[in-house]
């Protein structure tokens, strides 16, 4: 396959993923936008200047960025693990599989397309967050190279869980036992320097937390993690999930018999 | 000129110990129309699945056009069509993208693609239908939908595993004269299928695989000359009031207007008229009463493996 061919492939499976979830944006781009509105109404606005300040900010203001991180995180995942789940389900994986198509290509289509979805509600929760307080931009590029990196990894993680997956039950159990209480638990809500010692040294096991705050020191200034160990860390986890996806891929892990 | 396929000692152990192909080999020549035969579990879908990538094999070696699938295998799959036994499209997609997405496996330019999805979703009688969700299709428009897909990035060897199956007779029809189309374009066509006047109608070469191995491999033509005696239902202009006694030849009255007669393939079926007409019996119409190859089909499975307990192919 020409490189020029393996382009026309990579966009095909790319459009074919972003088409997928815009057609049902009521079922993928909404829901997670009225719940960040609500989390932005009840911690933000109730519950917030009840809590006082946080590292020099508003409480709002402070829980914005893990806010946006965290719809990103959520659908970056949801987005691989459901369609490709899906294709292995109604067996339209074999159309690839077939195919000249490397199994690189394959990946990174599925990436590009829970990266975009996650970038779409990215966006959609920001502007939401506008409503609620102004947008404090400390570094535009931090905030942007950090949010691709999370959602490439957390799209990754998505495929990964996508191959392993024999029911739609296997979806959601990672999801839910174990992304939804790390990033909860990722210094969406809170500074890690509130907690005490030990489970401070706990958090730091948690790689959200470093996701969170480095997103965070783009929007504030200010991060409880050096930046370089968030995005070493990032960039880590990228990689090794990138080639364990594809020596799934290449073995055929639940997709070839 | 290399083989379309050639398959060398190909062997499949499933998980669990099933040994679904004990080192098959078969060759299929270009431009072939080429009929893969065998009853349920043989081991067919299990050699589809492994020459398009979809079965990891056990052993052996596959090659498309002279690429082994091993070692080169982008060029093997570029020249490989596949319309499978089930569907597998994505439900919830418009049929023109269903067909222009595998064009663009395939590294089509998204605007070319579009022109051959076209072109083949005419052929086929569905480009009507280009709009709506794949789901929403009838089960025969399923069908030409996969069979669609499989066409348009132009495949040199198109396989087909059991391509109309709980389809209609007229449709099935119109899909084979299709086929015939395609083949005599130059495309080598593999053929499995349940209904075995499809294999025989289509077929130039047939290979009948039984419990992971090949037991015949030949011709249709050779194949259906192994058969010594065919029987054919003859029917009658008048009613008969008594079965008439012939010389050497064995007659038998379904009713009174309906005779059945067994006719050596080295006797001439004249000499059955000859003798009939000598009684005043006209002969309307004749047929044949079986269908030639799954009597065959039936004789080399069950002589092949000693027992008759079997599903039909």
């Amino acid at each position: 396959m020409t490189p020029r061919a393996k382009l026309v492939a990579l966009r095909t499976i790319a459009t074919k993923e972003i088409l997928r979830f815009s057609r049902i944006w009521i079922q993928t781009i909404l829901p997670p936008v009225i719940t960040t509105a609500l989390y932005f109404i009840i911690f933000g606005n109730l519950i917030g200047p009840r809590i006082g300040r946080m590292d020099g900010f508003d409480y709002m203001e402070f829980i914005i960025p893990g806010l946006i991180m965290m719809a990103v995180i959520t659908n970056s995942y949801a987005n691989v693990v459901s369609s490709f789940y899906g294709s292995k389900f109604q067996r339209h994986i074999e159309e690839m599989l077939i195919s000249p198509t490397p199994n690189y290509i394959i990946l990174i289509g599925y990436v590009l397309g829970g990266v975009t979805r996650g970038m779409a509600v990215g966006i959609a929760v920001t502007l939401v967050s506008l409503v609620f307080h102004p947008l404090n931009i400390h570094s535009l590029w931090v905030m942007f190279s950090m949010i691709l990196l999370t959602s490439i990894l957390f799209s990754l993680a998505g495929l990964i869980n996508g191959v392993y997956a024999k029911s739609f039950d296997d979806i959601s159990i990672i999801p839910t036992f174990v992304l939804t209480p790390l990033t909860y638990l990722g210094g969406i809500f809170y500074s890690i320097s509130m907690l005490p010692e030990f489970w401070q040294r706990m958090s730091l096991v948690n790689p959200i937390l470093y996701m969170v705050n480095a997103f965070r020191y783009g929007f504030l200034g200010v991060s409880d993690i050096n930046l370089g160990i968030s995005y070493a860390i990032s960039a880590g986890f990228i990689v090794a999930l990138y080639v364990f996806s594809l020596y799934l891929l290449r073995k055929g892990h639940g997709i070839r018999t | 000129m290399a083989a379309a396929l050639k398959i060398t000692g190909l062997k499949k152990t499933y998980k669990g110990g099933h040994v679904a192909l004990k080192g098959v080999d078969l060759d299929v020549k270009q431009g072939d129309f080429f009929g893969l035969l065998g009853p349920n579990g043989a081991g067919k879908t299990t050699i589809i699945g492994i020459i398009t990538s979809l079965v990891n094999k056990s052993g052996g070696e596959v090659s498309i056009f002279g690429h082994d699938l091993d070692t080169d295998p982008a060029s093997a799959k570029a020249c490989l069509g596949l319309v499978p036994q089930e569907f597998n499209f994505n439900m919830f997609d418009p049929v023109v993208e269903v067909v222009a997405n595998q064009a663009g496996y395939y590294g089509i330019e998204r605007k070319e693609a579009f022109q051959r999805a076209e072109k083949y979703l005419k052929h086929l009688d569905l480009w009507d239908k280009r709009r709506v969700m794949a789901r929403t299709l009838s089960g025969g428009m399923k069908r030409r939908l996969m069979i669609a897909r499989a066409l348009v990035h132009e495949p040199r060897l198109l396989i087909l595993d059991e391509p109309t199956a709980g389809v209609d007779i007229e449709i099935r029809r119109s899909m084979w004269q299709f086929l015939r189309g395609i083949n005599a374009a130059g495309t080598t066509i593999i053929l499995t299928t349940h209904y075995l006047e499809e294999a025989e109608s289509l077929c130039r070469n047939i290979a009948i695989i039984d419990e992971g191995e090949l037991i015949e491999n030949t011709t249709t033509k050779q194949l259906l000359n192994t058969l010594r005696m065919e029987t054919f239902v003859l029917d009658l202009e008048s009613p008969l009031d008594h079965l008439p006694v012939l010389e050497n030849q064995k007659l038998v009255q379904l009713d009174e207007t309906t005779l059945e007669a067994d006719i050596c393939r080295d006797d001439s079926i004249n000499a059955l008229f000859a003798e009939l007409s000598k009684r005043d019996i006209k002969v309307l119409s004749m047929r044949n009463k079986t269908n030639r190859l799954e009597e065959l089909f039936m004789n080399l499975v069950e002589n092949g493996n000693g027992n008759g307990n079997r599903t039909a192919p």
